[in-house]
């Protein structure tokens, strides 16, 4: 964690923000300064420089468009692979997810990624739009990951990352995994405000990006009934 | 009108009748369709001889074409889809149900506004706003300002009333710059109402640009595109017309964003050579609109119904809603899309210091967002619930599609 308070990046809002996006920003904000913590979050638009000293980076969704363009400026700019080299911590969701890895297609076209998670995106024959829920990697030691998914990408995990989940419903990567990791940099499918739904997501990354094992509760009322409900309904839909 | 569009025009009406006979809606999907199903030309038939103006845009359509029929009615008899039927079956329904008017303002869902110009063939376009909505089906917004933009460049000799503020809006109504002398540029009169939601037009749809904001002014900083001189401008609560007249606008409606609605009426009006100052007047004639801004009394309780359905229109609302007890109603079935997502985008701060309740099929995604943005609430299980839970006066009610047509039911469709 960098000197006084948690810094928290929001990657480019002016490109990768489709549908809720600033949420992540606004929960790990609110569940930090809840234990406590300073917090400073930072907006950086696509045309200022990334600082390369923040605790946390979220990257969000986007249009073909904008994600292109946001993938080539963050490649330029080499503010954000500094700062995982000195160990900063990555979220990326949906289009942000995609641009983290290898390559990833937009408007037809394949584009290079960040090269910071191994994987390759590519058009499914259909989009994913709906309920996407699966069972996380044991090693993260959280409860299964809830969230809504719309994306046309199929996603193809190398052997340098491990999937975020098994998918028991919606589609995420291929059908069968969902989202990927390695060291403190995690994408998923789950787009829009994913923390909303997953708080222990989010302790997750503020764990790895403080260095605190255990964090002190904070009342999750009503994350856990939202994820109680959206549960139901995913197995009502199911039948 | 040949034999078929006659008899199907009929059919149309019969089966809207009787549809709201059975209590299944206003009738105009339903009757439209069948119409539709004897006649597939039937609307292109409908609206020949008529004079038209189509309205289009993400917020504000159902509410400008009601305040615009009002205005072109200083001329004569108007046809209009008043209760938000924004689809082909609803324009075939409302034109059937007119019989032979002059002319005809219609609501257009802006997903179907090519499909709708290559039928009516109408004199005017209003084009008002394009923002984030329904995202889990809709079109995205540069896409669908590339659809806008692609629909008029087939009617060049459309005339068109497009928000100056929108950069999406602008960018759609002037098309690519061509060599081709052939080719005359649209007639475009622009208006200005201020514009709140700025998050879907930082990313110039030209050039990929940054658009760059200070007051009122917006312009790209990588090519031409700029916000036009408006013609028609919203100032204090009037209208600033081309001739640099101002007219105060009294509406029943509340809020800046309806005096903004006003003057793209009186704008889309001008272009059929309605003067302002004959016009204005008839804009209070207005009252709600298919129950948005309607009041009625329940138990001692003033409840006002505002809908607010995606970011852009909630941040109007907030701007209507008086400082008094808010209930917030939020579904998520497939007329208001699946993703609640969008809440996010919406700040809740302007709630702070009044009693909020939440409630609706998808209260607790409301829940945990008005946790994080610190906004004391209490759920309530139902409409019922929720008017016993506040004291008599002043009830608020801002909800979005369905939840609003939930409670508008229990209000006995309230219009």
């Amino acid at each position: 964690m960098s000197t006084e308070s948690l810094r928290i990046v929001w990657v480019y809002p002016d490109l990768l923000s489709t549908y809720g996006d600033r949420g992540n920003a606004l929960i790990l904000a609110r569940r930090a300064r809840q234990r406590g913590m300073p917090v400073e979050v930072l907006e950086v638009r696509s045309d200022q420089r990334l600082p390369a000293t923040a605790d946390i980076y979220l990257i969000g969704g986007g249009e073909d468009g904008p994600q292109a363009l946001g993938a080539q400026r963050l490649i330029a700019d080499g503010g954000l692979h500094r700062a995982v080299a000195q160990g900063s911590v990555v979220f990326g969701v949906c289009a942000g997810y995609q641009l983290l890895g290898n390559s990833f297609f937009a408007k037809g076209t394949r584009y290079a990624g960040l090269e910071l998670l191994d994987i390759t995106s590519d058009r499914g024959e259909s989009r994913a739009v709906g309920e996407l829920a699966g069972d996380v990697d044991g090693r993260l030691g959280l409860p299964p990951l809830s969230g809504f998914e719309n994306h046309g990408g199929r996603t193809h995990l190398g052997p340098g990352v491990a999937p975020l989940a098994r998918v028991t419903a919606g589609v995420g990567n291929d059908g069968a995994t969902e989202g990927a990791w390695r060291g403190k940099l995690l994408g998923t499918y789950s787009h829009g405000p994913a923390l909303a739904r997953n708080p222990a997501l989010a302790d997750l990354l503020l764990r790895w990006a403080t260095g605190v094992h255990q964090l002190p509760p904070v009342d999750d009322t009503w994350p856990e009934r939202l994820r109680a409900e959206r549960r139901a309904a995913v197995a009502a839909a199911r039948g | 009108m040949p034999l078929r569009a006659k008899v199907a025009s009929s059919v149309s009406r019969t089966a809207a009748a009787l549809s709201r006979a059975a209590g299944r809606g206003d009738g105009s999907v339903i009757g439209g369709w069948i119409g539709l199903k004897i006649d597939p030309d039937l609307l292109a038939h409908l609206a020949a001889g008529r004079a038209i103006a189509l309205i289009s845009g993400t917020n504000g359509k159902t509410t400008t074409t009601r305040l615009a029929a009002a205005a072109v009615g200083v001329l004569g008899k108007v046809a209009t889809n008043s209760f938000g039927a924004n689809m082909p079956t609803g324009h075939t329904s409302a034109l059937a149900k007119a019989g032979s008017t002059p002319y005809a303002v219609l609501e257009v869902d802006e997903h179907y506004l090519a499909q709708v110009l290559e039928a009516t063939d109408p004199h005017v376009v209003a084009l008002l706003n394009l923002s984030r909505d329904q995202l889990d089906r809709a079109k995205e917004v540069a896409m669908m300002a590339q659809l806008w933009r692609a629909a008029l460049v087939r009617h060049p000799d459309v005339r068109v009333v497009a928000n100056a503020d929108d950069p999406m809006v602008v960018w759609a109504a002037s098309p690519p710059p061509t060599h081709d002398h052939r080719i005359k540029p649209p007639t475009v009169t622009w208006f200005s109402a201020g514009q709140r939601w700025h998050d879907d037009s930082w990313v110039c749809p030209e050039c990929g640009s940054t658009i760059q904001r200070s007051g009122d002014q917006w312009w790209c900083s990588g090519c031409p595109l700029r916000r036009p001189q408006p013609h028609w401008v919203v100032e204090d609560d009037g209208v600033l017309d081309p001739t640099g007249a101002w007219h105060k606008v009294s509406l029943q409606l509340p809020g800046k964003v309806n005096i903004g609605n006003a003057a793209t009426a009186l704008a889309v009006a001008a272009e059929f050579g309605v003067r302002p100052v004959d016009a204005v007047s008839r804009l209070a004639s207005v009252t709600s609109v298919a129950g948005r801004y309607a009041q009625v009394e329940r138990e001692g309780r003033l409840i006002r119904l505002l809908l607010a359905k995606n970011p852009a229109s909630w941040l109007e609302a907030f701007d209507m809603a008086d400082l008094a007890p808010t209930l917030l109603s939020i579904n998520a079935r497939d007329p208001d899309g699946l993703d609640t997502s969008w809440l996010f985008d919406v700040d809740f701060a302007p709630l702070r210091g009044r009693q909020v309740l939440i409630t609706g099929d998808r209260a607790y995604d409301l829940a945990v967002r008005l946790d994080v943005n610190d906004v004391p609430f209490q759920h309530v299980r139902t409409f019922t619930d929720a008017i016993r839970a506040v004291p008599p006066g002043r009830l608020e009610v801002i909800a979005n599609y369905t939840a609003f047509q939930d409670i508008r039911a229990e209000l006995d469709r309230v219009n």
